[in-house]
């Protein structure tokens, strides 16, 4: 398959099962509601080392949002329950409730509940002061800007993470600016975040490693300096390799976020040095779930 | 099928408990078995069809009919089902009610909602006093659920509230809130003396300044971020309490009873 002279491997993304959950963060204006999701969604690229996947879902209009203020939606993507709700709160005490004039709400109804400002509570000391409004537990808690309100729950979901696709570019640059392009028109799509800084990770990993110690390497096969010093995946025109991923709630909502990704990607073309999308696919070792390029831009 | 609606014939000569008349005991009955239920009235018993004309088969949907005062106890521990009181109720209205509607036309007597568990209940008129209060010696009144008046409220509105929502757009008489462990009473009108009297927890929303005891102190004026949050969960109601341009954020808070725990509030619109 080829679009406006770009190549459209016919391999698969590898996805695995996470949990995920969504949370909605209010201030006084927009500016600082973005400083404490921005605080919140930092060091939260790979589940590899961080402990989740975090990332800005869109920022929300004081309509949407509970207290009609201002507001940033945030998700985080964990491998398990424990580990979604650990960061969570770890997250949302450290990031949320110190950020100036914030207030956090859930953002996703589910059976499954996880604490939000559930166990926040205590930082208030003992004045901190619940109210039940329409069926729905906040937590007031006085802080020294006023009080920081917490609803006291939000819901965990199945999700999936790790859906990606790689952009193969002439040089560096144009293999920057297709995948900014990419995460320019993908960050309209809802329920999906692309964890990694700017939505891009320059630096792809593959399964395994020779060092016993560590579970993940570099993905030489796509690494443009090591075209001559192993089994390659790359024609001798590529320069550059960038690596766009995505972590979502169904896989309908990765498909459609993969399609708009890699169509802004094409829409640049061969004219600018894309010559190729591929994927992260590391022969079923991964995960069960497999986004097939070529399907998705069928 | 159209509701189950009881027409009081005539004014009964003592006061009568209806509490036999909800809907969780009259499902499956035929008109037949109602009327012939037993209300205690006085030292009487009196038939439900000595008092009422019976009409309708709905019995998740009660309508009583020339209601008065004197009948007690309408929608007792009421669950999942509405009743709607053309009229006055009695005392007791509602009392222990679990889920449900109950709406009266008119005013209702002593202890309206008392115990009430959760539900909805509206009352057009005015109420008497330990309106979603606990009963004598019990500890927790109200414990959750949304209650509306239109009208004035008596005396210890809300006594050993323990959650859930008293909303009053006219005034509230003394001991308001007193001994409320938790909850919200909003009181748009006027409060009376000795406002949150022993208040442990919970919060006391007005629109006009109290008159308040030296056990209550003042934490200064605030924008409170909860409350857009709680008028908004008000819209849907048809009150006062649903007009965009009676809400408010910006308030004076008080805390106390500071000669009980002290972690109650009352906040007063600025």
């Amino acid at each position: 398959m080829i679009i406006n002279g770009v190549t459209i491997d016919a391999t698969f993304a590898e996805a695995f099962p996470m949990k995920a959950t969504r949370a909605i963060i209010t201030a006084q204006n927009e500016k600082w509601a973005m400083i404490a999701a921005q605080a919140m969604t930092g060091f939260a690229t790979s589940v590899i080392a961080c402990g989740c996947e975090a990332g800005i879902e869109r920022v929300l209009s004081p309509e949407e949002t509970p207290d009609g203020r201002d507001g940033v939606s945030v998700m985080i993507f964990a491998m398990g329950g424990k580990s979604l709700a650990k960061q969570l709160e770890t997250r949302a005490g450290q990031c949320v409730l110190t950020a100036p004039t914030s207030a956090l709400f859930a953002g996703i109804e589910s059976d499954i509940k996880i604490p939000l400002g559930k166990n926040l509570r205590y930082f208030g000391d003992g004045f901190q002061i619940a109210k039940k409004i329409s069926g729905k537990r906040y937590w007031r808690i006085p802080v020294m800007d006023g009080e920081f309100l917490a609803e006291a729950t939000t819901g965990q979901v199945n999700a999936i993470g790790g859906g990606n696709f790689l952009v193969l570019a002439t040089s560096q640059p144009q293999a920057l600016a297709a995948c900014e392009a990419a995460i320019e028109a993908m960050r309209k799509i809802p329920n999906v975040i692309m964890p990694f800084p700017g939505g891009v990770v320059r630096s792809g990993s593959k399964v395994g490693s020779k060092y016993k110690t560590l579970n993940a390497s570099t993905n030489d096969a796509f690494c443009p300096t090591l075209k001559g010093a192993t089994t390659t995946d790359l024609s001798p025109d590529i320069e550059s390799v960038m690596e766009i991923v995505i972590d979502g709630l169904t896989k309908e909502d990765i498909d459609k976020a993969m399609r708009v990704g890699i169509q802004a990607v094409c829409d640049l073309g061969a004219d600018n040095g894309i010559r190729r999308i591929s994927a992260g696919n590391y022969g079923g070792k991964l995960g069960p779930f497999h986004f097939h390029l070529q399907e998705i831009m069928a | 099928m159209s509701a189950l609606t009881f027409s009081l014939k005539t004014q009964p000569a003592q006061r009568v408990d209806l509490s036999p008349l909800v809907p969780q005991l009259l499902q499956g009955l035929s008109i037949a078995d109602i009327a012939a239920i037993e209300l205690q009235s006085g030292k009487a018993k009196l038939r439900v069809d000595e008092l009422f004309t019976i009409e309708g088969d709905d019995t998740q949907n009660i309508i009583i009919k020339n209601s008065t005062a004197k009948l007690d106890f309408i929608g007792k521990e009421l669950e999942n089902a509405t009743i709607t009181v053309e009229g006055d109720a009695g005392a007791y209205l509602g009392i222990g009610m679990k889920s449900g509607t109950i709406k009266v036309t008119g005013n209702a007597g002593l202890y309206a909602a008392c115990e009430m568990k959760n539900g909805y209940l509206e009352i057009a008129g005015n109420t008497g006093d330990f309106l979603g209060a606990a009963l004598p010696g019990n500890k927790m009144g109200m414990k959750g659920g949304t209650i509306l008046i239109k009208g004035n409220a008596g005396e210890r509105v809300g006594d050993h509230l323990r959650r859930g929502t008293i909303l009053i757009e006219g005034n509230a008489g003394d001991y308001c809130g007193s001994r409320m462990t938790a909850g919200t009473i909003a009181v748009m009108g006027n409060t009376g003396k000795y406002l949150g009297y022993a208040m442990r927890r919970g919060t006391l929303l007005l629109w006009n300044a109290p008159q308040l005891s030296a056990s209550f102190n003042d934490c200064g004026s605030h924008t409170l971020a909860f409350l857009p949050i709680l008028f908004a969960s008000f819209k849907s109601l048809d009150s006062k309490f649903a007009d965009a341009s009676v809400a408010f954020n910006r308030v004076q808070r008080y805390a106390g009873d500071m000669a009980e725990i002290g972690q109650g509030e009352v906040l007063v619109k600025l």
